[in-house]
């Protein structure tokens, strides 16, 4: 087990130096320049030099990458070119925000697409399972900026229900010690913020499942559909065995192994779709700052956001692989 | 499958429970915390870079210092009329060398700290010494135009020479600026916010320091970003980056206290989310109501209109040996049908421009008619051109929306239809806005036709027509002795009447040679809230929230 995660992590290494390779060389080949990006409309030719000198970008290329690595190494990413902070506190500060909604995403997308995908395989073939077929469908397919601006014009310009934007009610006071909000106010002993957070979680987070949610649903209806098939399914049938027991140690428990899969996969999907979803709900996490980054031509934050990303995201698949052995006893992690 | 039913509906209940839980738990959300404070939430498209006033020229860092310092000279609300504000009055001597500015008595800065000349003169010389990074473009632009260089020339692209000379505190309230060239256009630039005075104590508590990190320059002082203290009738209270920034009246502010308790700015970027949230009452108001969406503003609150104090154009390459021939750009000025384009993709008010200047800046020539749209004068005067060669690559933004241009693709096709329709034959070019376009049209100087525009910073026509034409410029190429020089000599003059004359003259030269085909003067749109009162748009989009009343 120990040996197991020790490669992994190991493996991790000649992943990230490719991929600092490939960021450095993708963003410097770019068209304009951070000095340009700086500077915008008012810039003249020799402001622009001035800049670039300054930030060292006149420099040759493979110095500029070995500068590079020794920062990323140590987490020090350089100022963004949007706040003037420090990348690694700008992310530091905006993380919280992204987990919260990552995870929020991840509970509805699982905890409503494996019960839909379960029902759709248990009524296959009638009205039902066709409904969430094509609903799934059109989960996967519809754009998430357009869903985002339905739900913001039924449940929050029609309805009232749910806010727009942010992450709390601005208007109102609220102290923020870890950066969580919703846990915030129940550790400051607020209820009213943690429940203001929670409200402003929803709409994003039903936006970013979308996807999840429908490839889940996709996904443990097939899986189910399989196991259903399998012999010792009738025989724990035959045997006379209670219908929950049936569902939960044989069909449940052995559909579930490439559900988990592709639930450490759509981790990925999330931590992207996040830069979309945060920017159309104005919800300050790393998502958001990386797409004001990207139109600022902010190299250290797109830099540290993809690098940071990499990171989690192998290490969330790191952890699935993990959890098959709990899930089923033949996998062996090593 | 029968016995497996019951497992499939407690399945199902699950979800649907779930589901409707989430929907109907919320109902509670709306409440707007304290129903007894009067608090303004304004939808800004973007965070402030900084509060400290001097190293910024960005319309969201402006608008919330603009709230919270005050400069010597300010602006009649909703027009360029410069009026008293930290001075109650000025002399200027003949030579235009000396200005010496009655400041009010008795006023503190938030932090408690008596405001006078000693620190109106800390601030001048804060500026005049600004060193390395400080001196970049970005950083000091406004002191640039204004003033031009420092005390000492550390950067090769900083003005060689200062207008500025010194400072000094003749008496308690009584503050002279001494300058080394005259400038006709200081008072209207001191009205900027990068002329805001700030209290010397807060300046030298926080820091101003600005660090090359890495790739980038970084704002390391805490002046501006954790201790903020101007004079003005808000102070600041908080800055949860990305979230909310924070004002709070100030109770002694010496025009009294104003009607707003608090002011939050809060960042929205996408301007359908800030319409959504304004729709939704999370906001009061907000910048940048898309022409599609008035009517949706309209039904829940207000749009109003700032006046137009900028202008759109198709500039000419003068590089491009096709555009280099006269009657092809004046075939260019007649080809374009601009009433048309404003009709179809400009919001109402929008006006055709005739010149490089809004007809409410002085130094506008009345007695220019503009072009008229006449295609057969065009065809005719191709024609006469004897050129035979007709391509031309016309340029033009994606993705962005300016104030002069809402739709710069829409502004394209329409333009490029008459060029085609007249002999052209069009290449479009189009390119990200930020860097891309800038970089390509106004350093590089690719463009060949290409969109652009200006919004006024200041009320002088030199910082329309001296920013485009007074030296020569990659976007236009234009290098013409007759027109640099009544510029350059405007930019000197300081007798008022003289410069208007020169103005005048100016823009009729640039009007014969064409070097662009200005087209619009635009009125950018904001929307309001129902119960907000007292808001009042500034050309220069620089809006007194103590004006502002919130009822409700």
């Amino acid at each position: 087990m120990l040996r197991f995660v020790a490669r992994r992590l190991l493996q991790l290494i000649p992943i990230l130096l490719g991929l600092s390779v490939l960021l450095f060389a993708w963003v410097r080949a770019l068209p304009g320049g951070p000095a340009q990006a700086l500077l915008g409309e008012k810039a003249t030719p020799a402001a622009i030099e001035q800049i670039e000198a300054q930030l060292g970008l006149d420099r040759p290329l493979w110095e500029q990458y070995v500068q590079f690595l020794g920062r990323a190494v140590r987490l020090d990413f350089g100022a963004s070119l949007q706040t003037g902070r420090p990348v690694l506190e700008e992310m530091a500060r905006r993380f919280p925000a992204t987990i919260e909604l990552a995870i929020a995403a991840l509970v509805i997308a699982v905890a409503v697409g494996i019960p839909l995908g379960y029902l759709a395989a248990r009524r296959y073939g009638t009205w039902l399972d066709s409904v969430l077929v094509s609903g799934s469908l059109l989960g996967v397919t519809v754009p998430i900026f357009f869903l985002a601006y339905l739900l913001k014009l039924v449940f929050a310009v029609q309805l009232g229900w749910l806010p727009t934007a942010g992450r709390a009610d601005p208007r109102a006071y609220a102290e923020h010690p870890t950066g969580f909000y919703v846990l915030d106010g129940i550790v400051t002993g607020n209820l009213p913020a943690s429940w203001d957070a929670l409200t402003h979680l929803i709409l994003p987070a039903i936006a970013l499942a979308s996807i999840p949610l429908a490839v889940i649903v996709r996904m443990t209806r097939a899986s189910v559909l399989n196991v259903l098939h399998e012999d010792y399914v009738r025989t724990a049938e035959a045997k006379g065995l209670l219908a929950g027991t049936v569902t939960r140690r044989h069909v449940l428990r052995n559909s579930m192994l490439p559900v988990t899969t592709v639930i450490g996969l759509q981790m990925g999907v999330l931590l992207a779709g996040a830069v979309l979803t945060e920017t159309v709900f104005a919800f300050a996490g790393v998502g958001k700052f990386m797409a004001d980054g990207i139109v600022a031509r902010d190299f250290p934050t797109i830099q540290g956001f993809i690098l940071v990303i990499a990171v989690s995201y192998v290490l969330i698949n790191m952890i699935v692989d993990l959890l098959y052995g709990l899930l089923d006893p033949r996998v062996r992690v090593s | 499958m029968r016995v497996y039913g019951k497992v499939g509906r407690i399945v199902a209940l699950t979800a649907s429970v779930g589901l409707l839980a989430a929907a109907t738990a919320c109902s509670g959300a709306t409440s707007t915390g304290d129903g007894e404070s009067k608090t303004f939430v304004f939808g800004a498209s973007d965070d402030p870079k900084t509060l400290d006033a001097a190293y910024v020229s960005d319309g969201e860092s402006f608008r919330v210092i603009f709230q919270i310092y005050e400069t010597l000279v300010a602006l009649k609300p909703g027009t360029t009329e410069v009026v008293p504000s930290l001075a109650t009055d000025w002399k200027v001597s003949d030579d235009g060398l000396t200005y010496t500015f009655n400041l009010v008595k008795d006023v503190k800065f938030h932090d408690g700290e008596p405001f006078d000349a000693k620190a109106v003169c800390y601030n001048f010389d804060r500026w005049y010494h600004f060193k390395g990074a400080q001196q970049n473009g970005d950083i000091s632009y406004y002191w640039q135009t204004i003033f031009g260089g420092f005390a000492t020339q550390d950067s090769e692209s900083a003005p060689k020479t200062s207008r500025y000379d010194s400072c000094e505190a003749t008496e308690d309230s009584v503050a002279t600026l001494h300058l080394k060239q005259p400038s006709s256009a200081l008072l209207s630039g001191l009205v900027l916010p990068a002329f805001a005075i700030a209290s010397p104590k807060a300046i030298e508590e926080g820091g101003t320091d600005l660090a090359i990190n890495g790739d980038s320059i970084a704002y390391t002082g805490g002046f501006g970003t954790k201790v903020v203290a101007g004079t003005g009738p808000f102070k600041f209270v908080s800055w949860d980056r990305g979230e909310k920034l924070v004002l709070a009246a100030n109770e002694t502010y010496r025009e009294g206290k104003p009607a707003l308790d608090r002011i939050i700015f809060r960042p929205i970027a996408d301007a359908t989310a800030r319409m959504q949230a304004l729709q939704a009452g999370e906001i009061d108001a907000y910048e940048g109501v898309a022409a599609a969406d008035i009517q949706a503003v309209k039904n829940v609150g207000q749009v109003v209109e700032r006046p137009a104090f900028n202008v759109g154009y198709v500039g000419m390459n003068q590089k491009v040996p096709l555009l280099k021939n006269h009657k092809i750009r004046e075939a260019i000025a007649h080809a374009l049908n601009r009433q048309a384009l404003l009709s179809a993709a400009y919001p109402e008010g929008a006006e055709v421009a005739n010149q490089f200047l809004p007809p409410s800046q002085w130094g506008y020539n009345n007695s220019i008619k503009g072009y008229e749209y006449d295609p057969e004068k065009a065809k005719q005067l191709v024609a006469e051109s004897g050129e035979k060669d007709l391509k031309l690559e016309f340029w033009y933004p994606a993705n962005v929306s300016r104030p002069y241009m809402p739709n710069p693709q829409a502004v394209y096709e329409s333009f490029a239809a008459d060029l085609e329709k007249v002999g052209f034959t069009i290449v479009p070019k189009t390119v990200p806005w930020t860097p891309d376009y800038l970089q390509s049209i106004q350093a590089d100087g690719k463009g060949q036709l290409f969109l652009l525009g200006w919004s006024g910073d200041y009320a002088d026509p030199d910082n329309f027509v001296g920013t485009f034409f007074r030296e020569t410029t990659p976007q236009f190429n234009l290098t013409d002795p007759e027109i640099q020089g009544l510029l350059n000599k405007g930019l000197a003059e300081t007798d008022q009447a003289a410069r208007q004359k020169l103005y005048e003259e100016a823009n009729q030269l640039i009007f014969d040679y064409i070097p662009g085909v200005p087209f619009v003067h635009n009125r950018p749109l904001l929307g309001l809230g129902k119960n907000v009162s007292g808001y009042q748009p500034s050309p220069v989009s620089l809006e007194y929230f103590k004006l502002v009343k919130i009822e409700g």
